[in-house]
């Protein structure tokens, strides 16, 4: 009974400032959005991380050149022949302008590589077919193009066996790839793929490779295999004891720990600009209830002086303070929730469950804390002195 | 029979040093069961300073205050509320009535703080409007109200809880003739049904209303009058 009685004056007096109360739970409201919101597009973007680096295949490992050393197409050849490979792909890779029918379109992944390719990276065709080692053998000028090129160049037409202008050399689609999807930073669609040789031909040159995809047999395999690479190179590359390889050997896993942390840091970021914002909006709480107390200090003697116990005149404001925050929390939510249903700056948000209750609690939280301060102030004031208050 | 108030050599001092103020300067006062006291005096003789320590609303800096012969000087704040609320009722020259609150709110308020139910309040706050003659403005707030109303809402709001003393400061100060009349004969009737009734004026002819007038001059009492 009591507690609803206490409940009831506060209420009638937030009422009694709509405007000031209204503005208040606009700084919690804003506060607890941009937490949800803010750590769902850090979220978000991890995610995408992770989808793009999976969408490399499974079991991966990539050799990349350092400084001004090659990679050729016999290392990948070497490679295959280890244990614990399944595959290793030579990838010559540039970007190309395309024309077909007047359109043009800019490729930023044209890749020179052989079939096994495809299969170490989990690609299968939507139409057509992928080229096979004959095609790479006579460097046949065939290309297979991801649904974004498709779309963009053939938009209406069927793409198969059309005559492609790449760099102004024609070549032939006969297939598209199966879409990825677009992984947040990058379109894993916006991809040509033509057989190595054909590509080393017209386009890059005979010199190294941008890197050899190595697939090992299994998840148990990928140490393995890549010592087996590291071993198998070093070899080739005469590379001994104290040298620096000339090469990088990151598996799947390292890459993604290395993307992780960098998405990670991003996400620290953005949760601490949220986080000032949600201590600014409860200082705005403080302020305003420093104000309502002040202004109300003879309504609190006259409570007094009628008998309410310094712990009745606490709650009243702590309900006040806690009602504010609690409100402007909830309706917080609610926009952080549905503003994580938009895509924002490219990335698809994902709302993390715990930062829901995170910031719901938080605003709490800050009620009480910042408004126990001006409550107390409140209720320890004498009658008299509280109502001789101007 | 014990008094319901005895005060003893009572002292207060607001500030310190040489600004130091001497409201009261060892003040004894008794007021018996049932009495209608008027207390009179100039502009800072501390006669309202006194009303408020009986009232509980302040505190002495030394001295005894007696009520129904317990000491308050060694109550806690919360022993201090609860005599507020069920002891006494206090009227303000300034009626004191919270603003945007209707007159029937404002009479249940110390209802409120006693821990009542909703029914129990609004029947006894209704009683209370009945008893000071505003039955039909309980839905009018302090504003919509005359001084005379709101004089007598505050009346009813320190009789509400039925405590045994009321205190009035000057409760017609800023009241014009005939609101005077009505709220002074609201305090008759309430001492003719057995409360203690103690007021401060300015005026004779309120004093007259009392059975028993006393002065205080410079803090202390001038001397009891019959």
């Amino acid at each position: 009974m009591r507690v609803l009685d206490i409940a009831g004056f506060a209420l009638r007096g937030l009422a009694a400032n709509k405007m000031r109360s209204a503005l208040t739970t606009l700084g919690i409201l804003i506060g607890v959005a941009s937490v949800i919101l803010l750590i769902a597009v850090g979220n978000g973007a991890s995610t995408a991380v992770q989808n793009s680096i999976s969408g490399l295949g499974t079991n991966i490992i990539t050799i990349s050149p350092q400084r001004n050393a090659k990679l050729t197409a016999q290392d990948a050849k070497a490679l295959a022949e280890a244990d614990a490979v399944k595959h290793a792909s030579p990838v010559s890779s540039t970007s190309a302008t395309t024309i077909y029918g007047g359109k043009s379109y800019d490729v930023s992944q044209f890749l020179g590589t052989d079939p096994s390719y495809f299969e170490t990276t989990n690609s299968t065709p939507a139409q057509g077919s992928l080229f096979g080692d004959d095609d790479v053998q006579r460097a046949r000028k065939v290309v297979v193009i991801g649904a974004t090129v498709a779309t963009e160049l053939f938009p209406g037409t069927d793409p198969i066996g059309k005559s492609l202008l790449v760099n102004n050399i024609p070549f032939t689609v006969t297939g598209v790839l199966a879409s990825k999807g677009s992984s947040g930073l990058q379109d894993a669609d916006n991809i040509a793929v033509a057989p190595l040789s054909t590509v080393q031909n017209a386009l890059t040159g005979f010199g190294g490779l941008s890197q050899i995809v190595v697939q090992a047999r299994s998840g148990d395999d990928v140490a393995t295999a890549q010592a087996e690479a590291t071993a198998i190179l070093n070899g080739r590359h005469h590379i001994t004891g104290t040298q620096t390889a000339d090469y990088r050997v990151l598996s799947q896993e390292q890459l993604l720990t290395a993307r992780t942390q960098t998405t990670e840091t991003f996400t620290v970021l953005l949760a601490s600009v949220a986080a000032i914002s949600l201590l600014v909006g409860g200082i705005g709480i403080t302020n305003i209830m420093l104000v309502t107390v002040t202004e109300r200090i003879r309504e609190i003697g006259i409570r007094k002086a009628v008998g309410a116990p310094r712990s009745t005149i606490l709650g009243q404001f702590l309900v006040e303070a806690t009602l504010l925050s609690l409100f402007g929390g909830a309706l917080g939510v609610l926009v952080g929730v549905i503003g994580t249903r938009f895509t924002i700056a490219g990335i698809e948000p994902v709302l993390v469950p715990s930062s829901v209750l995170l910031a719901f609690a938080v605003s709490a939280l800050i009620g009480l804390f910042f408004g126990s301060y001006p409550a107390g102030r409140a209720a320890r004031l004498r009658p008299i002195e509280a109502l001789r208050h101007e | 029979m014990t008094p319901v108030i005895e005060v003893r050599d009572l002292r207060k001092t607001y500030g310190a040093g040489d600004t130091a103020v001497h409201a009261l300067r060892g003040l004894d006062l008794t007021v018996r069961q049932g009495e209608y006291l008027a207390i009179m005096g100039a502009s800072g003789s501390g006669k309202s300073t006194l009303l408020n320590i009986l009232g509980c609303l302040d505190v002495p800096t030394s001295g005894r205050y007696l009520l129904d012969g317990i000491d308050t000087g060694d109550f806690q704040e919360s022993q201090l509320s609860l005599l507020r609320n069920r002891k006494i009722g206090f009227v303000f020259q300034s009626f004191n009535l919270v603003p945007r609150t209707t007159a029937l709110a404002n009479v249940e308020l110390p209802l409120v703080y006693a821990g009542l139910k909703k029914h129990d309040r609004r029947a006894r706050a209704r009683a209370a409007l009945d008893l000071v003659g505003l039955a039909d403005r309980e839905t009018h707030r302090p504003n919509e109200l005359s001084g005379g109303q709101q004089q007598r809402v505050a009346i009813a709001r320190a009789l509400v809880t039925s405590p045994a003393i009321v205190l009035a400061d000057e409760p017609t100060g800023n009241l014009d003739t005939a609101s005077s009349r009505d709220v002074l004969a609201i305090l008759d009737r309430l001492n003719a049904a057995g409360r203690t009734v103690v007021l401060i004026t300015h005026e004779d002819d309120v004093a007259a209303h009392a059975h028993r007038t006393v002065r205080v001059v410079d803090g202390r009492m001038a001397g009891a009058l019959v």
